[in-house]
C-alpha cells in the first residue's frame, strides 16, 4: 500500500522539475530530478517496485514534456535496468556506483533524445549537444544526486521497513 | 545661636558632609541596583531583539513580495499597453508556470488552457515581440513552443532588405536565419518581422534584429544570427492571440 506514494511523489517531482529545476541552467543543461529519483530508488536493495516507478514516471513525462512519447519511457527503464545491474554487482552501493549510474543514465537519456529529435528533422549538432547540454546536465545531476539519494533512502526505509534480525 | 548665624560654619560643613555621604550612598546604590537589574534587562533585551529580528524578517519578506507585485504590475501594464496599441487582435494573458523538463526543448507551460479559449497553434507574444505558439492544451494549462526551439520555424520578413526567410531555433537557444540568398543585403541591426506566410503566425510581429551575418563566397546561402527582442529566460507573463486561427497548409505541400 505504501508503494502508492509513487503517484504523489513523482507528480511532485515533475512539478518541481518544470517549475524550479528546469529554470536553473548551466549553459543549456539542466538537472533531471525525476531521473535522479528513479536511479536512487532503484539503487535501494529493499526496493521491489523500481520498474513500476520508471513506467509511471515515463507516463507522466509523456503528458508533461514535449518530447516524443517513445523517449522518456525507454530512457527511464534503461536507467532502472542499469541501476539494478550495478546493485547486483556491488555491495552496499558505494557512492561511485551512484555517480556511475547517474552519468550513464544521463548519457542514455540524452542519446535517445538526440536520436529521436534528429529523426524528426531537428538539425542538432552532436558537438553542441555534448558541450552545452549533456556535460552541464551531468554536472548538475552530480550536484543534486546526493541529497536526492539521501531522501530516497529514508523513503525506502519507510516503504520497506528493515525486519529485525532474530 | 543658630538664628544669629553663629553656627553657620558648623551647619554648612555638616550639610556638606551629609550631602557628600548621601551622594556616595546614592551612587553605590545605583551601581548595586544596576548590577542586580542588568541581567534581567539582558533577558528582556534579548527577547525584544528576537521580536525585532522576526519583525525585520517579516518586513523584508513583505518588501520582496511587494517588489514582485510591482514587477508583475509593470509587466501587466506593458501588456495592456501592447494590447491597446494592437486592437486588431484579441488577447488572453497567462503566467508562465514552468519549463519543459528536457534541456533539448524550449517550451514553457502557462496557466491558461482550453477553458479560457486557448487552442493549439495560437501565437504567443509579449509587449516586446513574438514568443512562440501554443503546442498543446489541456483544460487549465497549455504548453508553448518558443521560437528558439530547434523544431520551430518562423516565416519572417527582413524589414530593410524586403526579403522573406525562415527563422529557426538552435540547441543553444539562439535564432538563426538560414537559406538566405547571397544577393540579399543583410546588415547588423536589420529588424526581423513575421511575414505571415504559411499561416502559422500573423504578419508584422517583431521577432528581433540581425546580430551577426555569416557570408562566404563558397556557400550557396548566407546565414545570420538574430537577436530576439524577448528575453526568454525572464518570461513571466505572456499574451495569447486568441482570435488568430493558424492555417494548416501541410495538405498543399507536395510530397517529394
Amino acid at each position: 500500500m505504501k508503494n502508492l506514494v509513487a503517484f504523489p511523489l513523482l507528480a511532485l517531482a515533475f512539478m518541481l522539475q518544470t517549475a524550479v529545476v528546469s529554470r536553473i541552467t548551466l549553459l543549456s543543461g539542466v538537472a533531471d530530478f525525476v531521473l535522479l529519483i528513479l536511479i536512487s530508488w532503484a539503487l535501494q536493495e529493499s526496493v521491489r517496485s523500481a520498474w513500476h516507478w520508471a513506467a509511471l514516471a515515463g507516463l507522466i513525462g509523456i503528458f508533461v514534456s514535449g518530447l516524443p512519447p517513445y523517449v522518456l519511457m525507454p530512457a527511464y527503464l534503461a536507467a532502472v535496468a542499469l541501476a539494478r545491474y550495478v546493485l547486483r554487482q556491488t555491495w552496499q552501493t558505494p557512492i561511485l556506483a551512484l555517480f556511475s549510474v547517474t552519468f550513464f543514465s544521463t548519457l542514455i537519456l540524452h542519446l535517445i533524445t538526440y536520436v529521436s529529435l534528429s529523426f524528426l528533422g531537428a538539425s542538432i549538432s552532436p558537438g553542441d549537444v555534448l558541450a552545452i547540454i549533456t556535460l552541464p546536465s551531468i554536472f548538475l545531476n552530480f550536484l543534486l544526486v546526493l541529497p536526492v539519494h539521501s531522501f530516497i533512502r529514508d523513503l525506502a526505509l519507510w516503504v520497506y521497513p528493515v525486519e529485525d534480525m532474530v | 545661636m543658630a538664628l544669629s548665624g553663629s553656627l553657620g560654619f558648623v551647619s554648612n560643613n555638616f550639610n556638606s558632609m551629609l550631602v557628600t555621604a548621601q551622594a556616595w550612598i546614592s551612587t553605590r546604590f545605583v551601581v548595586i541596583q544596576d548590577f542586580l537589574t542588568v541581567p534581567r534587562d539582558v533577558v528582556a533585551l534579548r527577547q525584544r531583539n528576537t521580536e525585532l529580528e522576526a519583525e525585520v524578517s517579516r518586513l523584508q519578506a513583505q518588501v520582496v513580495q511587494l517588489q514582485n507585485s510591482v514587477s508583475d504590475a509593470d509587466a501587466l501594464a506593458a501588456l495592456v499597453n501592447f494590447s491597446r496599441s494592437n486592437p486588431e487582435n484579441s488577447y488572453s494573458a497567462a503566467s508562465v508556470i514552468g519549463r519543459d523538463p528536457s534541456p533539448f526543448l524550449r517550451y514553457v507551460i502557462i496557466d491558461k488552457g482550453s477553458n479560457e479559449g486557448l487552442r493549439r497553434g495560437m501565437p504567443v507574444v509579449t509587449d516586446q515581440g513574438l514568443v512562440g505558439r501554443v503546442d498543446a492544451v489541456i483544460n487549465s494549462a497549455a504548453r508553448v513552443q518558443l521560437i528558439t526551439d530547434t523544431s520551430s520555424a518562423v516565416n519572417i520578413r527582413l524589414e530593410k532588405a524586403k526579403k522573406e526567410a525562415v527563422l529557426t531555433g538552435t540547441v543553444a537557444g539562439d535564432l538563426v536565419l538560414d537559406l538566405v540568398a547571397q544577393d540579399v543585403v543583410l546588415e547588423n541591426g536589420d529588424i526581423v518581422l513575421t511575414s505571415g506566410l504559411g499561416g502559422g503566425y500573423p504578419a508584422g510581429l517583431i521577432v528581433g534584429q540581425v546580430l551577426n551575418v555569416r557570408k562566404r563566397d563558397a556557400d550557396l546561402f548566407q546565414q545570420a544570427v538574430i537577436q530576439p527582442v524577448v528575453d526568454f529566460t525572464k518570461l513571466k507573463i505572456v499574451l495569447i492571440i486568441t482570435d488568430f486561427r493558424p492555417v494548416d497548409i501541410s495538405p498543399l505541400v507536395p510530397i517529394p
